[in-house]
C-alpha cells in the first residue's frame, strides 16, 4: 500500500509537472534585422513555380475560400489551413512549437497586440524584402505602425476593429431614450433606462475584457504602453486621461446602472439575445457576433459612433484585429511571404474577406470600394453599417503601441481592474495596482522600465 | 484470495526440491518473463512520467527572463514560492476543500454502499448505476452542465427562486464559489468511491454477520461494528485518492472560470496557478517549482493521513 501511495504522489507531482513542461517562454535577446535588399521578382516567380506545401494557422472562419483563390493563382503551391484555436489558445501552441523547434507553421495569424511578443523572441521573418514595403501606402499610419518597426515589417494587416456603439432601436424607443452621443448623455441614459427596466441595463461592462477597456483608453487619447523593439518599455497608466476614464466607469458602476457580467460566455450571449443589455460598446466585428448569437433580434439594431467627450474632437479607439505573419524556421520564406501578402492584399481576396467573413478591412482599396461601403445590412434594419464604421475608422486616434508580454498585461488586468469592476469597487485604485504589477513583472523579466 | 497466494508461495520450495536440475533456470525464466511483462509499462512510466519529472526539477533550478536568457537560480524559485501569497492562498483553499468536501463525499459513498449491501433496496442495479453515472460523464461535460445550472439569469435554480419571489442564489460569487465547486466534485466522484467500498463489502464473509446477529446486533450495529471495520483498507484507499485529487483540483474551476472570471482567478488552485505561470506569464521555471512544492505538500498530507490510519489500526 505504501509503495502504491508513493507512486501516486509521484504521479501527482509529475502530472502537474508535465503540465508545466509543455510550456515555454520566448527566446533570449532579440536582434533586429537590418533592412535587407529586396528579393528580386525573378526569385519570387521561381519560388512560386516550385511545388511547395505551406502550413497556415488561422482561426478566421471559412478562410479556405480565400486559400482556394490563392491556390488557383499559384497551382504549384499547396496550403494546409489549420485552425488550432483562437487567440490565446493559438499563441500557447505557437510558443510551444517555437520552443520545441519543430511543428511550427509557415504562416500564422497573430493579433496586433501580440506581434511584439513574437518580435521579442525573434520568431518573425521581416517581410519588407518580399514586397511588404510596397503596400505601406494602403494603410492608415496607425495600422502600419503596429506591424512595422525600424523599417522591418512583421505582419500583413488583415482586419481591424474600430469601436462604435451598437444599440437596440426598439428597446431605447420603448424606454423613451435618445441614443446618447456623449459620455455624459450615456451615463444619464443608463440611469434612466435602468430605472424604467429594473431587470435590464443600457450596457454591460465586463470584468474580463481588457481589450474593450483599453479601447476606451485609446479613444480618450491615452498611450499607456510602448516598446522600443529591444529592451526598454514604458508603462504609463497614471495620466489624467486614464483617471478620467476609470473615474467615469467607477461612478457609473457604483450607481448600479450598468451590468458587470463577464462577456463572451453562454450567459452573456443569452443576455444579448433576450434584451438584458440594450447596447454594446464594441468594435466593427461586433455585428458578426450578434448575427450568430442574437439571430432573433435581427432588424432591431443600429450602429453609431462611440459616445464622445464633450469639447473634444471626434475620436474612437480600436479593439482587436489580426495580421498574418511568417515564422522564422520556415523552409519556404518567399512562398510563405507571398501567401501572407496575397490573402490580405489581392483585391478579390480582400473584398471577399470583408463581404463574406465580415472582417473590417484595413486597406484603403476596400475601404473606398463602393460595393462594400453601400452594403445594406438586414440585421441593422437596412443600415449601411460598413459606411458607418468606415467613417468611424477615420477617427481612430493615431498610433498605439503594446507591450511585448501582452498575455500578462491582460491577465493582470483581470486580476486588478477586472476584479474591481465585478466587485463594484474603485477602478482608479485598481488601475494603479495594475500598473505596479506590470512594472514589477517587466523589471523581473529584465526590461528597463521608463 | 490473499490466502491462496500465500499457499502458493509456501508450496514452491517443496516442489523445487523435487524438480530435477531445471529448478534454477525455470525460476530465472519466470523472473525474466515477469520483467518482460512489466517492461512496456515501465518504459512508458520512465518516458512519460520520470523523465518529464526530472526535466521539470532541472528547470525549476533556473530562471528564464524574456530579456536576458536563462540563468542558474538554485533554490531561489522555491524560496519565492514559499513566500508567494497567491500560492499559499491556493494551498489553503485546497486544504479547506479537503476538510469539507472529502468527508462529506466519503460519508455519502459509505452510506450508499452500506444501503446497497444491506439488500433491503429494490432495483439494486438501477440505483447502483444511477449513482455511478456521474463518474462516467466526462468532467468537462459535467462542469459545463453545472455551470449552466448555476447561471444567475437563465439557470433553473435562479428561475425557480425568482418564481417564488426570492433572488437568485449567488452560486458563483466570491463566498459560494468554492462550495459550488465542491458540489460538482462530490456529484462526480461519490459513485466511484461507492463502487470501491461496495466491492470491498461484497467480499466480507457473511459468517461474520450471522455471528453478529446471533449476538443480537441490529442492522445498524452490524454496519458500524462489523462492515465498516472490515473494509477499512478500501476506505483508506478512497481517502488517499481523494486527498491527492483535492489538492490537484484543476478541471472544474478551470471550466467554470469563463462564468466567474473575477472569482476564479489565476491562482485559485495551485495547479491553475502553475498552468497560468507557465502559459500566460511564461515563467516556466517558477511554475516548475510551484508544481514540485505542491507535490511535496500532497506527499506530506498523504503521509500524515496514512500515519493516522495506522495508529488507529494499531490501537484497535
Amino acid at each position: 500500500m505504501r509503495r502504491f501511495r508513493r507512486s501516486m504522489s509521484v504521479a501527482a507531482v509529475a502530472a502537474s509537472a508535465s503540465l508545466v513542461l509543455a510550456g515555454c517562454g520566448g527566446g533570449g535577446g532579440s536582434e533586429q534585422n537590418a533592412p535587407k535588399k529586396a528579393v528580386s521578382q525573378s526569385a519570387i516567380d521561381k519560388a512560386m513555380n516550385t511545388p511547395t506545401t505551406l502550413t497556415f494557422w488561422s482561426w478566421v472562419p471559412n478562410l479556405e475560400n480565400e486559400v482556394k483563390l490563392f491556390e488557383k493563382q499559384y497551382p504549384k503551391i499547396k496550403v494546409n489551413l489549420e485552425n488550432v484555436g483562437s487567440g490565446a489558445d493559438e499563441y500557447r501552441k505557437l510558443r510551444t512549437v517555437l520552443k520545441a523547434g519543430k511543428g511550427a507553421p509557415d504562416v500564422t495569424q497573430i493579433e496586433y497586440q501580440y506581434l511584439s511578443s513574437f518580435v521579442l523572441g525573434d520568431n518573425l521573418v521581416d517581410l519588407a524584402p518580399y514586397g511588404a514595403s510596397k503596400i505601406k501606402s494602403q494603410y492608415q499610419s496607425w495600422i502600419w505602425s503596429q506591424v512595422s518597426r525600424n523599417g522591418a515589417v512583421y505582419g500583413i494587416p488583415q482586419d481591424t476593429g474600430p469601436m462604435g456603439l451598437l444599440y437596440r432601436t426598439d428597446l431605447l424607443k420603448k424606454a423613451g431614450i435618445k441614443p446618447p452621443t456623449t459620455w455624459d448623455e450615456f451615463a444619464q441614459a443608463s440611469k434612466a433606462y435602468h430605472q424604467k427596466n429594473p431587470s435590464s441595463y443600457l450596457t454591460d461592462l465586463p470584468g474580463n475584457d481588457p481589450g474593450q477597456f483599453v479601447g476606451f483608453l485609446w479613444q480618450a487619447g491615452v498611450r499607456p504602453f510602448s516598446y522600443d523593439g529591444k529592451k526598454t518599455v514604458s508603462i504609463k497608466l497614471d495620466s489624467p486621461e486614464v483617471t478620467k476614464v476609470s473615474d467615469y466607469w467607477t461612478k457609473l458602476i457604483k450607481s448600479g446602472s450598468v451590468a458587470t457580467d463577464p462577456d463572451f460566455n453562454d450567459q452573456w450571449y443569452q443576455s444579448l439575445a433576450r434584451g438584458k443589455y440594450a447596447s454594446w460598446l464594441t468594435a466593427a466585428w461586433g455585428p458578426v457576433f450578434l448575427q450568430g448569437t442574437a439571430k432573433n433580434t435581427s432588424g432591431l439594431w443600429h450602429a453609431t459612433s462611440l459616445p464622445q467627450y464633450s469639447g473634444q474632437p471626434v475620436a474612437s479607439g480600436n479593439w482587436g484585429g489580426s495580421t498574418d505573419a511568417v515564422l522564422k524556421g520556415t523552409k519556404h520564406e518567399i512562398a510563405a511571404a507571398q501567401l501572407a501578402l496575397w490573402i490580405n492584399t489581392n483585391e478579390k481576396s480582400a473584398m471577399q474577406l470583408a463581404t463574406k467573413q465580415f472582417l473590417f478591412p484595413p486597406s484603403k482599396n476596400v475601404l473606398q470600394n463602393s460595393a462594400w461601403l453601400d452594403q445594406k445590412s438586414a440585421f441593422y434594419g437596412g443600415q449601411q453599417v460598413n459606411k458607418e464604421f468606415a467613417q468611424i475608422n477615420q477617427t481612430v486616434n493615431k498610433n498605439f503601441d503594446w507591450l511585448p508580454f501582452q498575455d500578462y498585461v491582460y491577465s493582470a488586468f483581470n486580476e486588478t481592474v477586472g476584479k474591481a469592476i465585478a466587485g463594484h469597487g474603485d477602478l482608479t485604485a485598481a488601475v494603479k495596482t495594475w500598473q505596479d504589477k506590470l512594472v514589477s513583472y517587466a523589471k523581473q523579466q529584465g526590461f528597463t522600465v521608463q | 484470495m490473499a490466502q491462496s497466494v500465500a499457499a502458493a508461495g509456501t508450496a514452491t520450495p517443496a516442489s523445487k526440491a523435487r524438480r530435477p536440475g531445471g529448478g534454477k533456470s525455470v525460476k530465472r525464466r519466470q523472473v525474466v518473463a515477469g520483467y518482460c511483462f512489466i517492461a512496456p509499462f515501465f518504459v512508458l512510466f520512465l518516458a512519460m512520467i520520470m523523465l518529464p519529472l526530472f526535466y521539470s526539477g532541472y528547470l525549476s533550478l533556473f530562471r528564464t527572463q524574456l530579456v536576458g536568457g536563462t540563468v542558474f537560480a538554485g533554490i531561489q524559485n522555491y524560496v519565492d514560492a514559499i513566500h508567494d501569497d497567491a500560492f499559499l492562498e491556493g494551498v489553503w483553499r485546497m486544504a479547506k476543500f479537503l476538510f469539507i468536501q472529502v468527508p462529506i463525499m466519503l460519508v455519502l459513498a459509505l452510506l450508499f454502499a452500506l444501503v446497497l449491501d444491506s439488500g433491503r433496496l429494490h432495483l439494486q442495479r438501477f440505483v447502483r448505476l444511477s449513482i455511478f453515472v456521474p463518474y462516467a460523464v466526462p468532467s468537462v461535460v459535467g462542469a459545463l452542465m453545472w455551470g449552466y445550472l448555476y447561471g444567475p439569469d437563465f439557470g433553473p435554480f435562479a428561475q425557480a427562486a425568482r418564481g417564488v419571489g426570492l433572488s437568485a442564489p449567488p452560486f458563483l460569487s466570491q463566498g459560494w464559489a468554492l462550495g459550488s465547486i465542491m458540489n460538482i466534485v462530490t456529484w462526480e466522484f461519490v459513485g466511484y468511491n461507492m463502487i470501491i467500498m461496495y466491492a470491498a463489502l461484497r467480499s466480507v464473509p457473511t459468517e461474520l454477520y450471522e455471528a453478529a446477529r446471533v449476538d443480537g446486533a441490529g442492522e445498524i450495529r452490524i454496519a458500524w461494528s462489523v462492515k465498516i471495520p472490515s473494509i477499512r483498507s478500501a476506505i483508506l484507499l478512497t481517502v488517499i485518492f481523494s486527498v491527492i485529487g483535492s489538492f490537484q483540483l484543476f478541471n472544474e474551476p478551470n471550466l467554470l472560470k469563463n462564468l466567474a472570471p473575477n472569482v476564479i482567478d489565476v491562482s485559485y488552485t495551485p495547479n491553475i496557478y502553475a498552468y497560468n505561470l507557465a502559459f500566460v506569464n511564461q515563467q516556466i521555471n517558477y511554475a516548475a517549482a510551484i508544481a514540485f512544492l505542491l507535490g511535496f505538500v500532497i506527499m506530506v498530507v498523504s503521509y500524515v493521513v496514512q500515519l493516522t490510519a495506522q495508529r488507529k489500526e494499531g490501537r484497535s
